[in-house]
């Protein structure tokens, strides 16, 4: 029989889990002493508008992702920076990297899982370019490696702050997306997990060349 | 009684509701058994290889109404591999060569094939009701079958199967003579759907009050069947985006205003909240609402939405609903009795989940209360006291905490005390799921106070076997035990081997139980199947010669008095 989706499932979620064994152990039982604590909001600004729930998550507010990009800081509200690492885990949103493996955990029905899950792929059109291609947006953990995938799908492309940048053409590419409504937005507003759940197609949208700096 | 002419006796059986009943009648005489066994015309089978169905057909000659349950319950969480077994055409055929009329099919959790359906359709020339519940193995070429030969359907219920599709001419088939349809849900199924033979189908179908669309479904189409249904009871939507400036927005507002029966919603597949404000005119009247499938709406629009519902006894919302809009739900709703929370972690809203303040909320503001099921990140035991407190007539209650063995966050403690006054103060509880961090004490409880317990799942809690034991000694009414990843082994196991036999089953995985225990058990306990599932790899050297001390990864119990089956695959032994 082909691979089910289970087992799919289980393959993204090794993918993100691999963004966790950048940390050490004690730092991930620190992290959990840290969540664990009283029914108040945790305190500290450090996910600013962003849901505080989020911290139980896991590591949103410190994870750096260590592909040698720039610039890519955790900041408040829904900014590009804002990783959610664990979000295609498996919802055990426990610290613990070894959670997010248990198989038919949490105890949800696959076809519920599958119902939800199917949404995600999306088309992604480039100004200029002859066809359009498309992503799985549940793959991805969060708005840096949904661009870095772009950037490799495309690649006359490199990031500089949250546009696509051809730097021989020296034309930006910013990244939009049509929501549910039809509407138009900037990629990078809402929380990641919202922007999955309402986006129906991507376009990296061509504008005029950048004034040297 | 023996004195009374069989007829009398048929009669007053006609008034016993329950198979519990009916099948206690038959044990009194044999004259009873006689009189019981022919005028029977439901049979329920909870587990399809309990007994087999040639044997339900001699007993049963009278027989219209059919229900078989397959695959264990953890099979719905990809516990159980694909090809172990369930499968409903042995039934159908014992049905098909016995002659029996059967008008209605329940299977659940069943390997249903597009053989089998076909051979439904052109067997039982009065067949009516259909329902598939969590099954696989067939396609809409299957459905077509039905569809084709099913000349007085009047339900065809198909609730969260796995159907391989093969084109909408399914729905074609239906007769233009085909009006008797009362109830018609393929929501599950993945693929399109002729438009236009829809609403044809709805339109010459006067007594239609069930109508379940799929995502294929347009809201337009929608519309125009609202238009010809307004009748409707219950309503799944279909797809639920439009772009909202359109005329058929408009329209969907009107034809929803004129559904005054309409007391049951769901569906909302992709549904965005602009399109929310064309189901406003009904709110008042719903009693159930299905929003698990609608991740994009939240916040803000949930809330406005819940507001209206008045009247609602069943809601199932995703978790982005949040504590607060669970707050909102616990003081407009007041007759809410059975609400389900799901985890919206697959293709979630990542702004709110729910904690233990939600469900407290819940408590306080919804007193009749009585089933529940609630993915959450934590829960206290303090919350948990307040729960039992506020809502004693809980007969299913469901906890899962996301994070696997987590202790109450507040006190650091396990959840034993939590559970243990949920249990204490729910007399009539009859199904329960454990979770979070829990040890031998919370067993303990359920022992003790869970009289009415008929099925109970236990996953990553425990200490010892003392509190397996604690349970299988003290829950009289234990029907369905099921097991994961708990520190139980064969002392608990084979403490009292007779007890299986009164349960329906026992699923036992990645605990401490070794091939030696469930031998014993086998040849203890004849009547009992003991099967055990290995998905190892061919080249294990297990295969070979397993040493018998070894822990069995996934172990099946059930009572049967057909003996071992003959259509177990390789990978299970039965013993």
């Amino acid at each position: 029989m082909g691979r089910g989706p289970a087992e799919r499932q289980g393959d993204r979620v090794e993918m993100s889990t691999t963004l966790e064994k950048e940390r050490s152990l004690t730092e991930l039982e620190a992290d959990y002493e840290e969540t664990a604590l009283t029914l108040g909001l945790p305190g500290g600004s450090r996910a600013g508008g962003w849901d505080q729930q989020e911290r139980k998550r896991g590591f949103s507010e410190t994870v750096h992702l260590s592909d040698g990009s720039s610039g890519i800081e955790p900041r408040g509200g829904g900014d590009l920076g804002d990783e959610s690492p664990d979000c295609a885990a498996s919802g055990a949103g426990g610290p613990r990297a070894s959670k997010a493996r248990v198989v038919g955990w949490p105890p949800v029905r696959s076809y519920r899982k599958n119902a939800l899950r199917g949404c995600t792929y999306v088309k992604v059109a480039v100004d200029g370019a002859p066809y359009l291609r498309k992503v799985d947006l549940e793959i991805y953990s969060g708005y840096h490696q949904l661009l870095t995938a772009l950037q490799e799908m495309f690649s006359c492309f490199t990031i500089r702050d949250r546009r696509l940048v051809d730097p021989v053409k020296g034309t930006d590419y910013i990244p939009t997306y049509e929501d549910k409504d039809g509407d138009w937005m900037l990629v990078g507003d809402v929380p990641w997990k919202m922007f999955v759940a309402s986006c129906k197609r991507l376009r990296l949208m061509n504008i005029a060349p950048r004034a040297p700096r | 009684m023996t004195y009374f002419p069989e007829e009398v006796v048929e009669h007053i059986f006609d008034f016993l509701g329950s198979h519990r009943d009916r099948n206690a009648v038959s044990t009194v005489c044999k004259a009873w058994y006689g009189v019981e066994r022919l005028s029977r015309r439901s049979v329920f089978v909870g587990n399809c290889y309990a007994v087999r169905p040639e044997r339900v057909v001699a007993r049963f000659p009278g027989v219209r109404s059919l229900s078989v349950k397959g695959k264990p319950h953890f099979a719905d969480f990809n516990l159980v591999p694909d090809d172990w077994g369930g499968f409903a055409l042995p039934w159908i055929e014992a049905f098909a060569r016995g002659g029996l009329g059967l008008e209605e099919l329940r299977l659940k959790r069943m390997v249903v094939s597009d053989e089998s359906l076909e051979l439904l359709a052109r067997s039982f020339p009065s067949f009516k009701v259909l329902v598939l519940i969590s099954c696989e193995g067939f396609s809409t070429d299957g459905l077509a079958a039905i569809a084709t030969h099913c000349r007085v359907l009047r339900e065809l219920d198909l609730q969260e199967n796995e159907v391989e599709d093969c084109g909408p001419r399914w729905l074609s088939c239906f007769p233009d003579s085909c009006t008797s349809l009362v109830s018609l849900n393929f929501a599950c199924l993945k693929g399109e759907v002729n438009a236009a033979a829809l609403e044809r189908l709805v339109a010459r179908c006067p007594n239609i009050r069930t109508l379940r669309l799929n995502r294929a479904v347009s809201v337009d189409s929608l519309s125009k069947i609202l238009a010809r249904a307004p009748h409707l009871v219950d309503l799944g939507t279909g797809s639920f985006t439009i772009d909202h400036h359109a005329e058929a927005y408009h329209r969907l507002i009107n034809n929803f205003t004129k559904c005054k029966s309409l007391k049951s919603l769901s569906g909302f597949w992709d549904a965005s909240p602009r399109c929310l404000p064309a189901v406003y005119p009904i709110c008042g009247n719903l009693t159930g609402l299905n929003l698990s499938y609608a991740p994009a709406i939240q916040g803000a629009d949930l809330i406005k939405l819940i507001r209206l519902c008045l009247k609602l006894q069943r809601l199932w919302v995703l978790d982005c609903i949040g504590d607060k809009g669970l707050a909102v739900v616990a003081s407009t709703c007041k007759e809410l009795q059975e609400l389900r929370v799901f985890p919206s972690d697959v293709c979630g809203v990542g702004t709110a989940a729910v904690t233990e303040e939600g469900l407290v909320a819940i408590s306080s503001g919804c007193p009749k209360l009585n089933s529940l099921l609630y993915f959450c990140h934590q829960m206290t035991n303090a919350a948990l006291v307040t729960v039992a407190k506020n809502c004693p007539h809980f007969t299913r209650f469901r906890l899962c905490i996301l994070d696997p063995g987590k202790p109450d966050p507040v006190t650091n403690q396990p959840l034993d005390e939590g559970f243990g006054a949920i249990v204490q103060s729910c007399k009539d509880l009859r199904r329960l799921s454990l979770s979070g961090l829990l040890t031998d004490q919370v067993f303990l409880y359920i022992g003790m106070y869970a009289e009415c317990l008929e099925m109970l799942s236990i996953a990553f809690a425990g200490d010892s076997d003392k509190g397996m034991v604690y349970v299988l000694n003290g829950c009289k009414n234990l029907r369905k035990l099921e097991i994961r990843d708990s520190p139980f082994g064969d002392a608990a196991l084979l403490e009292d081997v007779g007890k299986y036999e009164t349960m329906r089953s026992l699923w036992m995985s990645s605990c401490y139980v070794t091939l030696k225990g469930c031998k014993t058990l086998a040849a203890k306990m004849p009547r009992l199947n003991v099967e055990v599932i290995n998905e190892r790899d061919e080249s294990d050297e297990m295969e070979e010669n397993p040493s018998d001390l070894r822990r069995v990864e996934k172990m099946y119990v059930y009572r049967t008095v057909a003996g071992p089956r003959n259509d177990a695959p390789d990978f299970v032994w039965m013993l």
